[in-house]
């Protein structure tokens, strides 16, 4: 290590404690730094790609399958961008849709159409809507940047027999479905969730997405293999199964361009 | 370049990495048309069977990939409506920013939804589609360039084809059915006449745009007296520029397509300018509801293979966003200076997890004797279709 690095890391505890030592932490700040501590740890993976397997499940244990592959490309002064490629159901197999998320404002969206080659940008203020239709809406599939919400940290708890730091967050965009979610870090295993519980606009509890399986890849990066979404206003669910997960896998930023999401549909 | 190219497919199946992917459609259509035809030898109620099968290789991580694409049909009474087609047979490579693709290929250019004037890289499959959104396979070679100052596309395109009419059994026709043939292309290369174009397309924050110019044989032919016997129907070589918009401000997108259209016998712009607004998630139903409005305008008069001279077309479309993803578009075209109106609804609903159920239906009302849409005004109909996949 050089010596300017350590005296940068000197430097910094010494600030860090003083703060520590001099006033509390608010618990607005202490959330606000839960959530760049968890996106901070998860930095670095440069691109990733997924295979995703959905069922949703109505109250009569009805299923119906989808299966879906996701890349996503890493930016750090700017949001993710990302394309997923819908597999089946096979009526809909090609269809694809490519994000550029945005820290501030909203995202940019362009959608295709394989039957008519059509690329179609589309609004994406409709986030509320429900994926697919599945108890995912649009919103809790877009990249989590830390700029989207404001914070308020709650207490130290466990989930399961993990330890976990209940943090409400409160949605900046209006056209969000949510009055607040309160989500569950893992202080222990890079902040990675361990639950979110989501509350509609009037603030009843409407929907809990629990993580299981998780995996530790680059000796950094943790990724559940399942997600399970219960609606408690229907009674519906819809799990989220995570395949093949691949990081650094050399994308590059032309290959989130519209010729792109056209040759992904081909 | 076929030899290069052949080498790279020969290398390419060597490899064991080569992902082949297939898929089907196969699907029964009825069409019911709603009144007699108007012309002797029409039939009412047309059933038909097609199949769409396609089928993908791709290696080297997608960078080089075929795509086959087939279409067949048979009708049971048009037998110009029993056709088959390749749609897409194409060889594409990809290295960085640029794309390279040699064959069939269907592309589409345009934001709009009530017509698509820009779009002309395709010749319409005038048998398969009321509203010109199903296309014949061009022949190409196709280059698109990915710069930070938008994308470049450029296309050779070798062969013109031409269209499809429908035979004296079917409906949509003219007083006299029109033989493909009998068609000619205004140059002494007839088919072979090869054509050019280019098209610049960008996006800047909210803004799509595009600008496109297209030199070689139209895809709309010209027609002179459709009444006599002898229609003088022809393909002209034209030069056409086209500009496309799109601003997409929160739920709204609002639109522009326009062309500028040259031939020795014919000079004229058209334009369609309108909004889409779409209410998402309507009171937490998980619907959308989205209304379109359009305005239309073509400066062609009795030249025109398309009715839409100074038009409004409003639309309704629904999404459910439900497991069954059931979608429904109802539409009207009013025509602001005639008394013409034409009435469309689409509808279309999954069952089960493999196939779909499909409803169209178009009705035309007190059409003008002055439009083309005349020749069709008994032609009111309803295709009810169910399709398979595999």
């Amino acid at each position: 290590m050089k010596p300017i690095k350590q005296i940068i890391i000197a430097m910094s505890l010494v600030i860090f404690l003083a703060g520590t030592v001099a006033y509390a932490q608010s618990a607005e700040e202490k959330g606000l730094d839960i959530a760049k501590k968890a996106n901070k740890a998860d930095e670095g993976f440069l691109s990733s790609e997924v295979d995703l397997k959905m069922i949703l499940r109505n109250k009569q244990g009805q299923q119906s399958e989808r299966f879906l592959q996701n890349k996503t490309f890493e930016l750090i002064e700017d949001g993710d961008k990302s394309m997923i490629i819908f597999n089946s159901p096979k009526d809909v197999e090609g269809t694809a849709t490519l994000t550029f998320t945005h820290k501030d404002g909203p995202d940019d969206q362009w959608l295709y159409l394989p039957a008519i080659k059509r690329v179609k940008r589309i609004s994406s203020s409709n986030k509320s809507g429900p994926f697919m239709g599945s108890e995912f809406a649009y919103e809790d599939l877009s990249s989590d940047e830390v700029e989207k919400y404001t914070y308020k940290f709650l207490e130290k708890t466990t989930v399961g027999s993990e330890s976990a730091l209940a943090v409400e967050q409160y949605p900046v965009d209006p056209k969000s479905g949510y009055k607040k979610r309160i989500a569950y870090y893992n202080d222990t295993k890079g902040y990675r969730l361990e639950k979110i519980e989501f509350f509609d606009r009037k603030g009843s509890p409407l929907k809990t997405l629990t993580y299981s399986g998780y995996k530790q890849y680059l000796d950094k990066h943790w990724r559940a293999d399942k997600f399970l979404m219960v609606n408690h206003q229907t009674g519906k669910e819809t799990e989220l199964f995570f395949e093949n997960y691949t990081f650094k896998t050399g994308l590059a930023e032309a290959d989130f361009s519209q010729n792109a999401l056209i040759r992904a549909g081909r | 370049m076929i030899l290069t190219v052949f080498i790279s497919i020969k290398a390419g199946l060597a490899q064991d990495k080569i992902t082949p992917d297939f898929q089907l459609e196969l699907q029964i259509e009825n069409r019911h048309f709603l009144k007699e035809g108007l012309y002797p030898g029409q039939e009412r109620n047309f059933f038909s069977l097609s199949a769409r099968p396609e089928l993908e290789w791709e290696w080297d991580d997608g960078d080089k990939g075929i795509k086959v694409s087939l279409f067949g049909r048979w009708d049971q009474h048009d037998d110009r409506r029993t056709h088959f087609d390749i749609r897409e047979l194409y060889y594409q490579q990809v290295n960085g920013n640029l794309e390279f693709s040699v064959g069939l290929k269907k592309i589409f250019w345009g934001v709009t939804e009530s017509v698509h004037l820009v779009d002309i890289i395709n010749q319409t499959d005038q048998v398969e589609s009321f509203d010109g959104e199903q296309k014949l396979g061009q022949p190409m070679a196709h280059m698109s360039y990915l710069s930070s100052f938008g994308t470049f596309d450029f296309f050779y395109l070798p062969y013109a084809r031409k269209r499809q009419f429908p035979s004296s059994e079917g409906r949509l026709r003219f007083p006299v059915a029109v033989e493909r043939d009998d068609l000619v292309i205004d140059s002494r290369n007839e088919e072979w006449r090869p054509s050019g174009a280019f098209k610049w397309s960008h996006y800047v924050g909210l803004l799509d745009v595009g600008v496109s110019y297209f030199h070689g044989v139209g895809r709309e032919p010209l027609f002179l007296d459709l009444q006599s016997e002898a229609p003088g129907l022809f393909y002209p070589i034209i030069h056409q520029a086209g500009l496309e918009l799109q601003a997409t401000t929160g739920p709204v997108l609002w639109k522009v397509e326009s062309i500028y259209r040259h031939a020795d016998v014919q000079d004229f712009t058209a334009l369609v300018a309108g909004f889409e607004y779409t209410f998402g998630n309507v009171k937490s139903s998980g619907i959308d509801i989205g209304l379109i409005g359009e305005y239309l305008y073509d400066e062609r008069d009795e030249l025109a293979i398309s009715s839409f001279a100074n038009d409004i077309f409003t639309g309704v479309r629904l999404a459910f966003n439900d497991v069954q993803s059931t979608e429904f578009l109802a539409g009207a075209i009013f025509d602001l200076e005639e008394s013409t109106k034409v009435y469309s609804v689409e509808t279309s609903r999954r069952i089960g997890s493999s196939w779909k159920a499909e409803v169209e239906a178009r009705i035309f009302e007190e059409v003008a004797q002055e439009e083309f849409l005349y020749f069709f005004r008994e032609d009111s109909f309803i295709r009810f279709s169910v399709s398979k996949f595999f």
